[in-house]
């Protein structure tokens, strides 16, 4: 291993150990590609597809001391303590003796981004697998070394027993190679009625230390010798940096150094709040051509809309159908909205002059690995990237950005890691945006209430501006020889981009569905939590009820009308009930709304119900009770589920009741919590119920981002019952439901 | 030198007097809890308690600290023992990715120290200086109630309470 | 001759008593049914509610709009504000129109009680027969809320409602706005919705001991709920001078030059975001024209920051600190400007307004953008906010250090523990 190797808590002092005390071979990479055999395979499951040796994934030390390696990321989604428990149950060894290694470019195997709710599909299904092969390798192991078959042991508590109870501890089957060897296709996974950890809400590992003031974060990464720095960006997205006079910061106590490369300012500082008073002072001796042109906020959908776009048509569908009665058309606008971690973006990076450490809390090491290689001309094996965790990021925020700006400022001040911290203002006006989007619905009802005809257009930027490209970086962008960023491109169905969830779920007769892919982006975007599921989900299901109110039918029975699928169903049906579902009217000012969606129509099952009491006189809507269904599959750890649609409902409904970002002709004007508001405890629902549906034996399938677009369009189907009136547009802010419902 | 009682210890300090108290707790005192959220008052991740009041560091020069008691979520207890608040919190598993948890802690804590019995709407009136972005706040709520009734239960078992801001 | 004086005196006495039971008589109730309004008639009542801001005294901290209940601290005790919805039993549901305009004009309620001017009457009696119309109609447009009314907590001999007659006779006068041929419509507008509807001189016009604007110092400053209200005329103390525009910007939302409504001022500009603009505009106008200087007499911000600091070292630090943070960065931070100076209130007769917002900081409504303020009553004590205040006042102020800064922190903060 060639860069530093720092060991930043104990748990990663342990698992450094471990690795040294069972393996004989000299060090090696890990990474998935280089593990390839040749040839054609049979397709291994999740991510063993691109990492196959087991060794990659699970590693037992001499003690019997269990190590998962996964490629995935800790994001506050609690995907440690679901890991862990996949393990634990395959290998039939006590979760508390599972030690976790997250995504980390030198040890652990590329599994790209942690997004799209996929981490569990992915790293969940392939640590469950080659457990499963683990625990029968040492079986066989085992059975050799006591001369029995192997049918005739089992695994318990991290040993081998035999008949007559005879146990050999897993630390004594492992010597040797046994384990680096090639996953098979097939797996020996327990049957459903056999687990004991899966289906079980262990509490999470994390939570204990993050509630006591532990080292839980990159922000808490203390190095020997650590300097602070902080940026000093740009007023506006194109301004270029005129002239500087550092002579005055020069003097100012703790600073280290002023580093400049085109409009790429910074100072580093022995301390940190010397380092966040020269970043002031250097503020104040900056000046910068402020060129950038907006386009007008007030009028930014018409904008869009001129903007040249790229047609997909992604469904089309012609059956024979009775004839339309009558039609509705309708158009919703979602505006951009911000990703808005509470702690900004940080990261450390230690330079010894030939080779970089960075420690980041961006969701994919391997391509930020790749990007700031390219950024800093040097070769990928002499930039490793590890994870560590930040403050809950929900997409692409400044995090790659913050990694970045570290790798480039300990490269100028080698021999010393550095800490870079954002300021709250650069997180709001930098971080790339989830991108303002609006959609077409058009639809025709029979004589008896059916849809028959369905037309859906969404128009929309990209959602992912990720590396590995260095030009997604930031800092790269403001540098004297800049690099350019990517051009944009559409994320192909069937996940989608602006057009995740945009082809309904419903049995309907003639569908057609194009995406209006936008490449010119006026703001700076990329993925946010849930990508364009959010607004199509929001657009559809609001669609649905005003469908529903046209044909004179109760949203829950037109949509049940509507879709055949069991498990759909059995989502939507326990929703309504476990809310009370009821078409009778409620007192003037209150509404209840329901909606659904399967995210990205491969993921979880969500259905949400929420009851609204809608302001009058001011338009505010108070959120009252909201009731969730779930469907993830197999449910591994039933209340970290629980815990994400709670989550997913409460962020959703602030996305929904109030965000959207500011901006004027040359800058963003939400750069804090006073020009960006979110949602407060004195607004936040009554409560918030979720029921998880266990689906024994069925995949995994991803929770992280169900509950954001059924959450928005079941507050303005709610807002919509209360008042009688459909807003259209995020977010359903007071003013414009009362401009809605008038006087 | 600036002396400084955090956690019931005396620290003599040599930052400028008027660095923010967050900077001296992270930087200084090698303490992980207080978190930098945004550094103008608006979000609370960096809430501590001072002489049973909660208080944003951020803004809180270490000037006007002299003799007073901090309390940070280092002081309240530890894995292995946790407070009731903390135990509460973990109990209800009110945390997803938990940055702002501490400042959440500490904020209640100020709260049950003094009243042990609070309405919903009290301890939501009283929760709404700090900003949680996971959308946590049911479960926060939910573990506030908690220890609320716990230390209740700890009271009664107890006799007499004596108040330790 | 004496026996003359007395009839003269008996008959006026008589005569006055019969006024007063001609003008105090029940009006009859009026059935909820009985009314239907034009729409548009209902909203303009809106917009005229808002302009009257009659939801600030008439919605209580967390209850239903116009429902009453709002504690209103005056000098002679505690008013609350009514139920002004149309419930039949806790409202206004059975007043006519007449019985409405009644108590518009000549501040007495449809049983004929007399209402207390907290109830700014003497400004709404210049309103137009329309626009009481259009009040009416949207006041008769909300749902009913039942809404018991509180019970004033005035202190003897205020609590005497037959007392406000006189009062009246002193102060009440009635007819509408004077008017200016030469000047325009937008001024005649700003002028009728300034001094009628918006009634800005019931806090910006200092009152006398029986609690009547001082007509002769109209808009000299006056109070709100412990708040100085600055003045609205050429005493303006404000460095920066003020124009249409940015009277328009700060009553909307917020002026770069100036800062942003806090306090009792807060609603204000909150229900002003809400109507048409033009509205605003108006009374932009006319505020300009009553507040215009000599251009020559225009000051500029003070900043004897190097004087300040030497005189008060602590409360330099303890700026630095706390303040300096959010203050100190060129008017980076949104919603602060360049300069504490350009805040009017650092140059006010009195630190009430500094020392509010010290201790309780600014939170815009739920949901809204505006300025957040951290509150700093328990990280500060009174001896430090004193520093600061003081500091402040020095480095921002040409004008005298304030008195009494200390009584008048102990005094704000036991004010708050105390409700």
């Amino acid at each position: 291993m060639n860069a530093p190797l720092f060991t930043p808590s104990r748990r990663e002092v342990l698992a450094g150990a471990l690795i040294v005390s069972f393996s004989l071979r000299p060090p090696r990479s890990v990474a998935a590609e280089e593990q390839q055999n040749a040839g054609p395979k049979p397709k291994l499951p999740g991510s063993l597809k691109d990492a196959a040796m087991l060794d990659a994934w699970i590693r037992v030390d001499a003690n019997g001391t269990v190590t998962i390696f996964t490629g995935k990321c800790e994001i506050g989604q609690g995907i440690k303590t679901a890991l862990i428990q996949v393990a634990a149950e395959e290998l039939e060894v006590e979760p508390s003796r599972i030690h976790l290694v997250t995504a980390d470019t030198a040890r652990t195997a590329n599994e790209g981004f942690t997004s799209g709710s996929n981490s569990m599909k992915d790293s969940g299904t392939a640590i469950r697998n080659a457990a499963a092969q683990v625990r029968e390798i040492l079986i066989g192991v085992a059975a050799e070394r006591l001369g029995v078959a192997a049918d005739q042991l089992h695994a318990q508590s991290g040993a081998v027993v035999g008949p007559d109870n005879r146990r050999i501890g897993y630390g004594e089957l492992v010597a040797g190679d046994v384990l680096h060897v090639a996953a098979q296709p097939a797996s020996k996974l327990k049957s459903p009625e056999a687990l004991k950890v899966i289906g079980q809400s262990m509490p999470r590992v994390d939570i204990p230390g993050k509630v006591t003031g532990g080292v839980s974060y990159v922000q808490d990464l203390r190095l020997p010798g650590m300097a602070h720095a902080r940026i000093v960006r740009p007023p506006s997205y194109d301004a270029r940096l005129q002239s500087l006079d550092t002579s005055a910061v020069e003097k100012l106590p703790g600073v280290l150094k002023i580093v400049r490369d085109g409009s790429f300012l910074a100072v580093i500082a022995e301390r940190e709040f010397q380092a966040v008073t020269a970043m002031h002072a250097l503020a104040a001796h900056a000046k910068w051509d402020v060129a950038t042109k907006l386009p007008d906020e007030k009028d930014i959908f018409g904008f869009i809309e001129s903007l040249p776009a790229d047609d997909y048509v992604i469904a089309e569908k012609h059956a024979p159908a009775a004839a339309a009665a009558q039609s509705l058309e309708a158009v919703y606008r979602r505006p951009y909205q911000l990703h808005g971690s509470i702690g900004p973006s940080c990261a450390v990076a230690s330079f010894d002059g030939d080779a970089l450490t960075v420690w980041s809390h961006a969701q994919g090491m391997f391509p930020l690995r790749k990007a700031i290689a390219e950024m800093l001309h040097l070769s990928d094996d002499k930039v490793r990237c590890i994870h560590m965790e930040g403050a809950g990021c929900y997409g692409h925020n400044g995090a790659d950005d913050a990694a970045a700006d570290a790798a480039l400022l300990a490269r100028a001040l080698p021999g010393r890691p550095v800490r870079v911290q954002w300021t709250r203002e650069q997180e709001h006006q930098w971080e790339p945006y989830g991108p303002a989007m609006l959609s077409r619905a058009r639809a025709s009802l029979d004589a008896s209430g059916n849809i028959v005809d369905w037309q859906y257009e969404v128009r929309s930027n990209t959602h992912s501006t990720r590396p590995p490209g260095a030009g997604q970086l930031l800092a790269a962008r403001h540098l004297e020889q800049p690099f350019k960023p990517d051009a944009p491109k559409p994320i192909p169905q069937p996940e989608g981009g602006g057009d995740r969830n945009s082809i309904p779920l419903y049995a309907l007769p003639n569908v057609r569905v194009v995406h209006h892919f936008v490449p010119d982006m006026p703001l700076r975007v990329s993925a946010q939590r849930g990508l364009g599921a959010y607004h199509n989900v929001f657009a559809i299901e609001s669609f649905l009820d005003e469908l529903a109110v046209a044909a004179g039918a109760d949203p829950l029975e037109f949509r049940l009308r509507h879709i055949q699928e069991p498990r759909a169903r059995k989502v939507i049906t326990t929703a309504a009930e476990r809310f009370g579902w009821a078409s009778t009217p409620l007192p003037k000012g209150k509404g209840r709304g329901f909606a659904f969606a399967r995210y990205k129509n491969l993921g979880a099952y969500c259905a949400v119900a929420i009851e609204v009491d809608v302001e009058h006189e001011s338009g505010r809507v108070r959120l009252g009770r909201a009731v969730a269904a779930v469907d993830s599959g197999q449910a591994v750890n039933p209340d970290g589920i629980a815990n994400q649609i709670q989550g997913g409902i409460v962020q959703s409904a602030s996305w929904t009741l109030y965000e959207s970002v500011r901006f004027n002709e040359t800058r963003i004007l939400s750069q804090d919590w006073s020009t960006y508001p979110i949602l407060r405890f004195g607004a936040v629902p009554e409560s918030v119920e979720v029921h998880v549906i266990d689906a024994p034996g069925q995949p995994f399938l991803g929770t992280g981002e169900a509950a954001q677009g059924p959450t928005a369009a079941a507050i303005a189907n709610a807002v919509a019952n209360a008042t009688g009136m459909r807003v259209r547009d995020l977010p359903l802010n007071a003013a414009r439901v009362k401009a809605a419902i008038g006087v | 030198m600036i002396p400084l009682n955090v956690n019931g210890r005396l620290h003599e300090v040599e930052d400028e007097p008027n660095t923010p108290l967050l900077y001296v707790l992270r930087d200084t005192l090698e303490l992980n809890g207080a978190k930098f959220g945004c550094g103008l008052g608006q979000c609370g991740s960096c809430t501590v308690v001072v002489d049973g009041k909660p208080i944003f560091s951020c803004l809180t020069p270490i000037s006007i600290l002299q003799g007073r008691k901090i309390t940070t979520v280092e002081g309240l207890g530890t894995e292995d023992a946790p407070s009731p608040l903390q135990r509460a919190f973990i109990e209800e598993q009110a945390a997803q990715c938990g940055y702002c948890i501490p400042g959440m802690i500490m904020r209640a804590h100020a709260l049950l120290t003094t009243n042990r019995t609070p309405s919903e709407a009290q301890i939501r009136d009283h929760m709404n200086p700090n900003l949680c972005r996971c959308g946590t706040h049911m479960r926060i709520l939910a573990a506030i109630r908690r220890a609320a009734h716990a230390m209740q239960a700890a009271d009664a078992t107890a006799g007499p309470r004596e108040v330790r801001p | 001759m004496r026996r003359i004086l007395f009839s003269i005196l008996l008959i006026a006495v008589l005569a006055a008593a019969a006024l007063f039971f001609a003008t105090h008589l029940t009006i009859p109730a009026e059935q909820q049914t009985q009314r239907t309004f034009a729409p548009d008639v209902v909203r303009r009542g809106g917009e005229m509610a808002a302009l009257g801001y009659c939801a600030s005294c008439h919605t209580a901290g967390n209850g239903k709009p116009f429902a009453g209940g709002r504690p209103l601290a005056t000098p002679f005790g505690t008013i609350y504000g009514t139920n002004i919805t149309p419930d039949a039993e806790t409202g206004i549901g059975l007043w006519s129109q007449a019985a409405f305009n009644r108590a518009m004009r000549d501040g007495v309620d449809r049983a004929g009680r007399d209402l207390y001017p907290a109830f700014p009457y003497d400004h709404f009696t210049k309103l137009s027969e329309d626009d009481l119309a259009a009040l009416y109609a949207f006041l008769m447009a909300r749902a009913p809320v039942h809404a018991p009314n509180r019970t004033n907590a005035l202190a003897f001999p205020y609590s005497l409602r037959p007392l406000l007659v006189g009062w009246k006779l002193l102060y009440l006068n009635k007819g509408p706005v004077s008017s200016d041929q030469t000047k325009s419509a937008q001024w005649t507008g700003g002028a009728y919705l300034v001094e009628a509807l918006s009634h800005c001189g019931a806090c910006h016009t200092p009152r006398d001991r029986l609690g009547a604007e001082i007509a002769s110092r109209h808009f000299d400053g006056g109070e709100a709920e412990d708040w100085w209200a600055p003045p609205l005329n050429r005493t303006s103390p404000s460095p920066v001078p003020w124009s249409e525009e940015s009277l328009f910007n700060y009553l909307r939302s917020w002026d770069a030059g100036h800062g942003g409504a806090v306090g009792p001022m807060a609603p204000v500009v909150a229900a002003l975001a809400t109507i048409p603009e033009q509205n605003v505009r108006a009374i932009a106008a006319y505020i300009a024209s009553t507040l215009a200087k000599p251009a020559e007499s225009e000051k500029h911000v003070e900043d004897n920051q190097t004087q300040a600091m030497q005189a008060n070292p602590q409360g330099a630090q303890l700026y630095a600190g706390s303040c300096a943070t959010c203050h100190e960065t060129g008017a980076h931070v949104p919603f602060t400007v360049a300069s504490l100076g350009q805040h009017t209130s650092v140059h006010g007769p009195d630190p009430r307004n500094v020392i509010h917002v010290i201790l309780h900081g600014i939170q815009p409504p739920e949901g809204t953008v505006g300025a957040i303020m951290p509150a700093f009553a328990d990280t500060l004590n009174d001896a430090q906010i004193a520093e600061i205040v003081s500091y402040l006042r020095a480095r921002f102020s040409g004008g005298p250090q304030w008195s009494n800064i200390a009584g008048e922190i102990a005094r704000i903060r036991r004010q708050e523990t105390s409700p």
